[in-house]
């Protein structure tokens, strides 16, 4: 029978494989995205492509963005409105959306959106092209498959992303404004004049560049986990599963590191 | 179905000395390789003695553990990235299962290494080059389809079309009858002796089938355990007192 003591040198070795493996992972990781910016600034731009994933991310991300954008306007609105009523500050509602709306929910909410529709589409879509000598058939073709692939795609959700993002805040808007509307027939221009009164010129810079992080973000993690995919089409799925699930959680860690940066920005303001 | 007479002259297009690489194991353990001008060479061998390792080498996709491996007169492990993207230029690989990019046509296929390559071609001389190519391996027809919708033995030939439309001096064929009937294996074997009159192309054949080792190889190279057990001609190789080569000869049936 096996002892605790006898079972201590495999142990400490398989600890001193898994953190050999995790400090090769994160140089593998910091490789692969120092080549986004070298391969960014050397010719040939693959601008065509480029364009297309912006369509793909941008445009055929649009109609789940209007909606989900109207919704959490309609909802968010309904279930403030009984906390302000209490108070008697049912004025203060078009101001109080726009704040949790720019300030927090608008490009957390579109770069989760994001993540799902786009980051697992990348991981799943380069994971084919890998498992079927796509890649591969690009690379001895002469073209650099990093920068038709990766950098084309980095770059579409690290400008649609914002783009998306300043939608949502507008649809969320609408969608608020319908709401506040029905309820006490404010006119449009009072409820917009209410709605841009808290924000200020920090709101919107520091939400258009979370956004582009984000998008970076999601971009990078979806093309990563793709273009590394291994063992088949099973690989495949889990590279689509991955892209999401880490960059969800990538998503979340960056969101407390730039807001808490930002706080500790307009405390010297 | 066999090919006779070899139609080589004896410039060496591709050189290869003790070749060497290991992945968790030892795959190919000090191979010697010579191709000649014009020539075919087929590799036969199992699966895992390293076929695919060695044309996969030769296009620069892995790195050799040891040796040499001149292409075209060039050392390709003393060339830059710009250098060897240049020397890819004149190596067509066919891949085993096509690797037709998917979510392009048949047409944008062939068009994309042109598109990267070639850009002061204007789009007619770029679409008449393409026709052109397309027709040659019998695909025309399909010019605006998806690879989705071809079978099998389509989609290898336009794989195949997709490499020669750089006109390529070597060709490195990875099994290209693997997976297709009898029939459309013909067709292949056929298309491939017709690229090497045609298109005066060098190939290396990669491929377990011997009915396309008969038909398209001037010369044969068994690879048994990462090593070069016999090569020369059909009748030269499989004349050895080998045992694995005997094996593998009555495994196969051979017209």
């Amino acid at each position: 029978m096996e002892t605790g003591e006898q079972n201590r040198p495999q142990r400490k070795y398989l600890i001193s494989k898994g953190i050999d493996g995790f400090f090769a992972s994160i140089h593998h990781v910091s490789l692969f995205v120092l080549r986004f910016f070298k391969e960014l600034f050397s010719a040939p731009v693959e601008f065509r492509e480029t364009i297309r994933q912006c369509y793909i991310v941008g445009v055929k991300s649009l109609p789940l963005i209007s909606i989900t954008g109207l919704i959490t306007g309609v909802v968010f609105t309904l279930q403030f409105r009984p906390v302000m009523v209490e108070f008697g500050a049912e004025g203060w509602i078009p101001a109080t959306v726009a704040v949790a709306v720019i300030r927090a929910l608008a490009p957390l909410v579109t770069s989760l959106i994001c993540s799902g529709k786009v980051g697992s589409s990348f991981g799943a879509e380069l994971g084919a092209m890998r498992v079927t000598d796509q890649i591969d058939a690009m690379e001895v073709s002469a073209v650099n498959p990093y920068k038709f692939l990766v950098v084309s795609r980095v770059l579409a959700t690290t400008f649609m992303v914002p783009a998306l993002t300043i939608y949502f805040g507008l649809l969320c808007g609408l969608g608020s404004y319908f709401q506040v509307h029905q309820a006490d027939q404010t006119s449009f221009p009072m409820f917009i004049s209410g709605f841009f009164e808290k924000i200020d010129f920090i709101d919107y810079a520091s939400a258009i560049f979370r956004a582009l992080v984000y998008g970076f973000t999601l971009g990078m993690v979806g093309c990563y986990q793709g273009y590394f995919t291994k063992q088949g089409t099973e690989g495949v799925g889990r590279a689509a599963n991955k892209a999401v699930v880490i960059s969800n959680f990538l998503l979340f860690i960056e969101e407390v590191l730039i807001v808490s940066g930002i706080s500790i920005l307009r405390s010297f303001m | 179905m066999k090919k006779t007479g070899n139609i080589h002259n004896e410039d060496i297009v591709i050189s290869i000395r003790g070749l060497r690489k290991s992945f968790s194991m030892p795959v190919l353990r000090g191979i010697d390789l010579d191709l000649y001008n014009g020539e075919n060479l087929v590799v036969l061998g199992r699966s895992g003695t390293g076929k695919s390792v060695l044309i996969k080498i030769i296009s620069g996709l892995l790195t050799p553990d040891s040796g040499t491996v001149m292409v075209l007169g060039e050392d390709i492990s003393k060339l830059s990235k710009k250098e060897m993207d240049e020397l890819r230029l004149k190596i067509g690989f066919s891949f085993q299962n096509s690797a037709l990019y998917d979510s392009m046509t048949v047409r944008e296929n062939l068009e994309f290494p042109l598109r990267h390559h070639d850009k002061n071609l204007s789009f007619k001389s770029r679409l008449q080059l393409i026709e052109e190519t397309l027709d040659s391996v019998g695909m025309l027809p399909s010019i605006n389809q998806m690879p989705v919708e071809l079978s099998g033995g389509q989609k290898k030939r336009v794989g195949i079309a997709r490499t020669l439309i750089m006109r390529p001096k070597i060709m490195l064929y990875d099994e290209p009858t693997a997976g297709l009937d009898p029939i459309t294996s013909v067709e292949i074997i056929e298309l491939i002796n017709e690229v090497q009159k045609n298109y005066k192309t060098s190939s290396i054949i990669i491929t377990h089938d011997l009915t396309c080792a008969k038909a398209t190889g001037d010369r044969l190279m068994m690879l048994i355990d990462g090593k070069i057990a016999a090569q020369g001609s059909f009748d030269e190789v499989f004349k050895s007192q080998n045992e694995q080569i005997k094996s593998f000869y009555d495994y196969n049936f051979v017209q």
